[in-house]
């Protein structure tokens, strides 16, 4: 509020009686005092616990196995939340669909996948070689001619049967979320645009997932750190995200508890960098509607 | 000389699961002049009125616009569906104007009217946007061009959602109790916008309980009940001269 509102109003006040006093909040400061000793005390005891190791931590937090872990993270976090968000639409597609084959398709990969602990996901395809050790392309008449083959394990790396793995596993996630998405924008919406003329793909891409994305947006983004975080399960396999490279390391030279503290802090700095990201498109996504606080 | 008939709708069927909702529906809607269906709540014109924009299907008879089945093609004796493409591109011709507006949210007001004819008919974009303003000047809210439909009273959305429906050129207009939603003080400013409209020769087709705007504006006034035309004729003949037992019934109820 600027001085001259605020002289206006002390102005306007000055001249009625029973003025009302400013309403104090107590409660905030107690909160607050609180919040801050508990912060304060417990990274302090973290931090100077004797069994950790500064320099270790300051030698390895940006090593260059770090560094790549870190990268590796990223790219596998965001190529399968890239495959994930387009399955997943594909799904919750399916799932709203008139067709009741694939509305049945729909929900039955959901209720599959989601059965399925994501750990046992990522173990299955990091051991696909055991199923079938190789995938070859043969003459359909003659099935001993190999035209094109490859060894699974090549074929399916461990970073690729991450991928697989944690995109499989987003699809169903995300299905749910952008279904509830579709399903939150108003049937009037759809028959307005229909009665225009619009074919589906237009109704769908200009009126129908504009609206859902408000609805959309922020689980997807909380789909999204999680993912981040998830993709330390794929150190089962050795897919090279940063957890694998920190327990490369830890594996050498024992430092388990500094090597955790290293990776915790890069996964604090991605997610902390994907939140921030995330809010500031849902801020753009409010145009023409009214903000409500509850 | 008689006008041509634009919309013809003979004997249309519709159910809802065992629901017999429209139960032979005949009614000729001659080119330039305004058709008020009225009724009381469930008898079907609602119904009826998205049955002709294919909104839903029909389980038999036709309704033609211009000599062409709309939305169903006959083959081998038998009607279909016409494929989604073509049903669209017959849209494009029906301006509908719902109940509770249904602008788009997302969009500005001179978004919400550009949006089809620039998808749609590949107008420049500086073409759909000089008719996009015409048409606010008609409606009187010129000045709302860059507003949000939220920030809009309920009679203001109701016009731009008229506008919206005009921007595409279409041959017939389709108003589905287009006042109901609004506040009582709102409703004459969008009347006004129907009436000069009517004025200047669209074919309109108004689902409404405006008893003063039917008997003012309609040509014919058609009261449906339980899925069936029970009576129509001019306004004269229906508020002043009604026939039927049912028409007297309800006209005693709304007025």
């Amino acid at each position: 509020m600027s001085n001259a509102l605020l002289s206006d109003r002390q102005a306007a006040l000055a001249k009625v009686n029973d003025m009302v006093a400013t309403k104090r909040h107590p409660w905030r400061i107690v909160f607050g005092v609180l919040a801050a000793v508990v912060v304060v005390w417990g990274a302090l005891n973290l931090w100077l616990n004797p069994a950790l190791d500064h320099a270790t931590i300051f030698k390895y937090l940006t090593a260059e196995s770090i560094l790549t872990g870190v990268k590796n993270t990223i790219v596998l976090a965001v190529i399968s939340m890239v495959i994930g968000t387009v399955g997943g639409y594909l799904v919750a597609v399916m799932r709203l669909s008139h067709n009741p084959v694939l509305r049945a398709i729909g929900f039955g990969y959901v209720a599959l996948i989601r059965s399925i602990p994501l750990l046992v996901l990522i173990l299955f395809m990091g051991n696909l070689a055991l199923f079938w050790s190789r995938v070859d392309i043969v003459n359909p008449f003659n099935q001993d001619e190999v035209w094109i083959g490859w060894g699974m394990n090549d074929l399916v790396t461990p970073f690729i049967a991450s991928i697989l793995a944690l995109a499989i596993n987003e699809a169903a996630y995300m299905g749910e979320v952008i279904r509830s998405g579709l399903r939150s924008v108003d049937q009037g919406q759809r028959e307005a645009a229909t009665a225009l003329g619009l074919g589906s793909g237009h109704t769908m891409s200009k009126v129908i997932l504009p609206q859902a994305m408000r609805v959309i947006l922020p689980p997807a983004g909380s789909q999204f750190v999680t993912m981040i975080k998830m993709t330390s399960l794929v150190s089962v396999i050795a897919g090279g995200d940063l957890l694998t490279e920190a327990q490369n390391i830890a594996a050498t030279n024992l430092r388990t508890l500094e090597l955790l503290v290293i990776a915790s802090a890069w996964y604090l700095l991605v997610t902390g960098i994907a939140t921030i990201g995330q809010s500031i498109l849902e801020h753009r996504l409010e145009r023409g509607q009214r903000r409500v606080s509850i | 000389m008689a006008p041509t008939t634009l919309l013809d709708i003979s004997e249309v069927h519709k159910f809802y699961a065992n629901h017999h909702v429209l139960q032979g529906v005949s009614l000729q809607v001659p080119e330039g002049t305004v058709a008020c269906l009225l009724g009381p709540s469930g008898s079907g014109k609602s119904t009826l009125l998205r049955c002709i924009n294919h909104l839903e299907s029909i389980d038999a008879g036709r309704i033609t616009m211009d000599g062409t089945t709309l939305a169903y093609e006959e083959r081998n004796g038998q009607m279909h569906q016409r494929p989604r493409a073509k049903v669209d591109k017959q849209r494009q011709d029906i301006g509908m104007v719902f109940q509770h507006f249904n602008l788009f949210p997302h969009y500005t007001v001179l978004q919400n009217i550009t949006l089809a004819p620039s998808l749609l008919k590949k107008a420049s974009k500086a073409k759909a946007t000089a008719r996009a303003l015409e048409l606010l000047e008609k409606v009187g809210l010129a000045d709302k061009r860059n507003a949000y439909p939220s920030s809009l009273s309920g009679g203001q959305q109701q016009r731009v959602a008229i506008a919206r429906a005009l921007a595409m050129e279409p041959k017939v207009m389709l108003f589905d109790e287009p006042t109901s939603a609004l506040d009582p003080e709102l409703v004459g400013e969008v009347l006004k916008v129907m009436k000069d409209l009517a004025a200047g020769g669209m074919t309109m087709i108004v689902v409404t309980h405006e008893m003063s705007f039917a008997r003012e504006v309609a040509d014919s006034v058609v009261v449906m009940d339980g899925g069936v035309i029970i009576e129509s004729g001019t306004p004269a003949a229906i508020f002043d001269n009604p026939q039927q037992e049912r028409t007297r019934d309800f006209l005693r109820h709304v007025r």
